[in-house]
């Protein structure tokens, strides 16, 4: 028999805090698919705070206590397109001049999976075992999608759930305005382009509003249960893993 | 022109709250993102373009003097003059006397983003020779006292009323009462004024979209007409030009073509392409008796080398700002200064310093469209995260900002400490939500709640309960599997 696949689940320094539901949803996921699912203790946070501050010698620091805790492992798998980015394309970037870190880093980085991508793209699961009666609208997060080409994935495997009916909103593959820190430096601009991403979330009259990074999922759900619209919000992985027993993000609408 | 880079937030609140502005910069989100989705969906080979366009472009950075020097040779050999000019003052001068020279009067403009970086048009009027704006974008914010608010459509900022208006109180010598309705009304008035303003005038300045090295020649891209009258008129034609916007030969010149109008526009090719190589020659029927190229550096070598090199590759198609979240919310002159979007966020502060402009490379979700779009693919965010870069080893950022990223990251360094600070946090926040499992106050966070909810955790933190035991639901087949 096949030895079995050893993850570490990078969890996210925001689901880590605000939503482990989502850490356990992962780790389902990937156990079900055949995986054996580690979650070094010493993990805090990809570094992208630092890196989008322009502190690279701080994101150093904490990209190399990441690349230590979690090298030893087949695959690192995160349940967010941005933190994932983080490891697989930004590192090796950060590492680029430094002859101690580049190749570690490099071989590092190409372990480093978004988790929706790795289900799909790696382990090749074509269906999920969950059940929900739900309209569904899929927001794109941009590190995924530019970054990690993450488009069709959680379509795909969201399809493959009886009682799910996708319904598109319009420009699904643009910002939601988080952007990180950007959301509190530049308030008034990101709540403009939140303003118009929950237009579009409300247009297509969908019952969940879904993504794979709790960043946006957090600025989304803050926007519509702010101003008191009905779509309710999850991480694609509390849906794909059948898991939607807990409050969604931000509460009942 | 004056900068007030260093005032963005308070501009972009400004522009939100602009309701004219935030009904014309509608246009931009729909318009231009959908004619060049289909523009380069109907060409398969279009990224196969970018890709040759880009080493083109990046052996030209590499080989700059060369080229430069074979393209004065050449320009010189078709009766022209190059000037070169290492600074903005430098480029203004070179043109005021050539002007003074030939007794200029009037001098009409093709549109130039160059000369907006020299500040040419307050600069000929301060000397008194009227630069008459051709284009009709330019036509109009000149009359309305402003610059360009986007590279390729300087009035996109504007709406038809805010036109009319303004012709109506600018033309006083026409009828009160004509027609002026439709955009066509508009665009005849503007074109019955500036035709004796083409005759009148004694140098004719225009930019360029490229200098090609092998003929000397030099190109504008234009929709309008407008280019070729101001060149060809006029006595004297003045072109002023980066030195980065040399290519090589005609034949790479046409690759950049096929590629500029369908990033912009979405036009398969603008309306006019127009080379000029050289003065009038014996038995040419029009075209002006001298031709000038006015080389500007202003500090663009200086980029060369550095991490800031490849943004040399633009070919200001516009095509990042068009796709820009920030851009569509607050427009172009929210930025501050010449170049707005993503472009000018990279290369306001290289001109301005990032002292002035620090606002510009910060005030960006690095959401990637601007790079994705890119018909260079220039790594946008990559060189804005490089203005961070200087900002922070130069302590040009915020304090209050630098003191809870130093605390976050010694925090992150230390897993133990961040294990019960999160544990803590979580359970403050957690209580905090209650029920409702959100909250629309929270010390320190109002930034984020003046405008949303901020969404409250669920108690506990994972690494904690996942390392006390804490498992997903799990089916027998995997509980046998992982034990």
């Amino acid at each position: 028999m096949n030895e079995p696949v050893r993850v570490g689940l990078f969890v996210t320094c925001l689901v880590d805090l605000f939503r482990p539901s989502v850490g356990f949803a992962a780790a389902k996921l990937l156990e079900e698919a055949g995986c054996e699912v580690y979650v070094p203790v010493s993990q805090t946070c990809c570094g992208q705070p630092a890196w989008n501050s322009g502190d690279k010698a701080d994101t150093a620091d904490i990209a190399k206590d990441v690349i230590k805790a979690f090298e030893e492992f087949d695959y690192i798998v995160a349940p967010s397109g941005s933190c994932a980015g983080m490891l697989s394309k930004h590192y090796p970037e950060l590492f680029a001049d430094n002859i101690a870190w580049k190749e570690r880093s490099t071989k590092f980085a190409m372990k480093v999976f978004e988790l929706v991508s790795f289900l799909t793209d790696v382990l090749k699961v074509e269906r999920v075992e969950a059940a929900i009666n739900a309209k569904i609208t899929y927001h794109d997060s941009c590190s995924g999608l530019r970054e990690l080409n993450i488009k069709n994935q959680p379509r795909k495997l969201l399809n493959s759930i009886e009682g799910v009916t996708l319904s598109e909103m319009k420009n699904p593959d643009v910002c939601c305005g988080f952007g990180g820190t950007f959301a509190v430096k530049y308030s008034d601009i990101s709540n403009s382009i939140v303003t118009e991403k929950i237009e579009n979330v409300e247009n297509a009259e969908a019952d969940l509003l879904l993504a794979g990074d709790l960043g946006c999922l957090l600025n989304m759900a803050g926007k519509l249960r702010r101003t008191g619209a009905k779509t309710e919000v999850r991480h694609v992985a509390e849906v794909l893993a059948g898991m939607t027993d807990t409050p969604p993000i931000g509460g009942k609408a | 022109m004056q900068i007030t880079s260093p005032t963005f937030k308070a501009n972009s609140s400004g522009a939100l709250k602009d309701p004219q502005l935030q009904k014309a910069l509608k246009h931009v989100k729909s318009n231009f993102i959908e004619k060049r989705a289909s523009a380069v969906e109907a060409l398969p080979e279009f990224d196969a373009l970018r890709d040759s366009a880009v080493s083109i472009k990046n052996h030209v950075l590499e080989n700059l003097d060369i080229y430069l020097e074979t393209f004065e040779k050449n320009v010189t050999k078709n009766g022209g003059h190059v000037h070169w000019a290492a600074t903005a003052s430098d480029a203004r001068g070179q043109i005021l006397d050539i002007c003074r020279r030939v007794g200029a009067k009037s001098v009409t403009k093709g549109k130039s983003m160059i000369s907006e970086e020299i500040g040419l048009n307050e600069f000929l009027e301060a000397s008194s020779i009227p630069p008459i704006e051709t284009d009709l974008g330019e036509y109009i914010i000149q009359l309305r006292g402003e610059h360009p608010s986007h590279i390729i459509a300087p009035a996109v900022h504007l709406n038809m009323d805010q036109v009319r208006e303004e012709f109506q109180k600018k033309h006083t010598h026409l009828p009160a009462d004509r027609e002026l309705s439709e955009p066509e009304s508009l665009l005849k008035e503007a074109r019955g004024i500036l035709r004796d303003k083409f005759q009148q005038a004694d140098v004719g300045i225009t930019g360029a979209n490229f200098l090609i090295a092998e003929t000397g020649s030099t190109i504008i891209v234009t929709n309008e007409g407008n280019g070729d009258l101001t060149q060809s008129l006029p006595k004297v034609h003045i072109v002023i030009a980066s030195i980065e916007k040399i290519v090589p030969t005609l034949e790479d010149m046409s690759q950049f073509v096929r590629i500029l109008a369908r990033s912009a526009t979405g036009q398969e090719m603008s309306v006019y392409t127009t080379l000029s190589t050289g003065p009038k020659r014996k038995g040419d029927p029009d075209g002006p008796e001298e031709f000038h190229v006015i080389l500007l550096d202003n500090g663009r070598s200086g980029m060369i080398g550095t991490e800031f090199q490849d943004m040399l590759r633009c070919i200001r198609c516009g095509a990042c700002m068009n796709h820009c979240p920030v851009y569509h919310a607050v427009g172009g002159h929210a930025y501050g200064w010449v170049y707005p979007g993503p472009m000018g966020s990279v290369l306001t502060p290289q001109f301005i310093g990032v002292d002035q402009a620090g606002h510009l490379p910060n005030a960006s979700t690095f959401c990637g469209r601007c790079e994705a779009v890119c018909p260079m693919k220039i790594p946008l965010p990559r060189m804005m995260r490089h203005w961070r870069e200087q900002e922070f080893e130069k302590h040009l950022s915020p304090p209050s900002h630098r003191r809870n990223l130093s605390l976050w990251a010694w925090l992150a360094k230390r897993p133990k400490l961040y294990r019960i600070s999160t544990a803590l946090v979580a359970r403050g926040l957690w209580l905090l939500g209650g029920f409702k499992r959100r909250t629309s106050f929270l010390p320190f966070a109002g930034a984020w709640t003046k405008h949303r909810d901020m969404p409250t955790p669920q108690g506990g933190t994972f690494v904690v309960q996942w390392n006390l035991g804490k498992r997903p639901p799990r089916s027998i087949e995997t509980w046998r599997r992982v034990k």
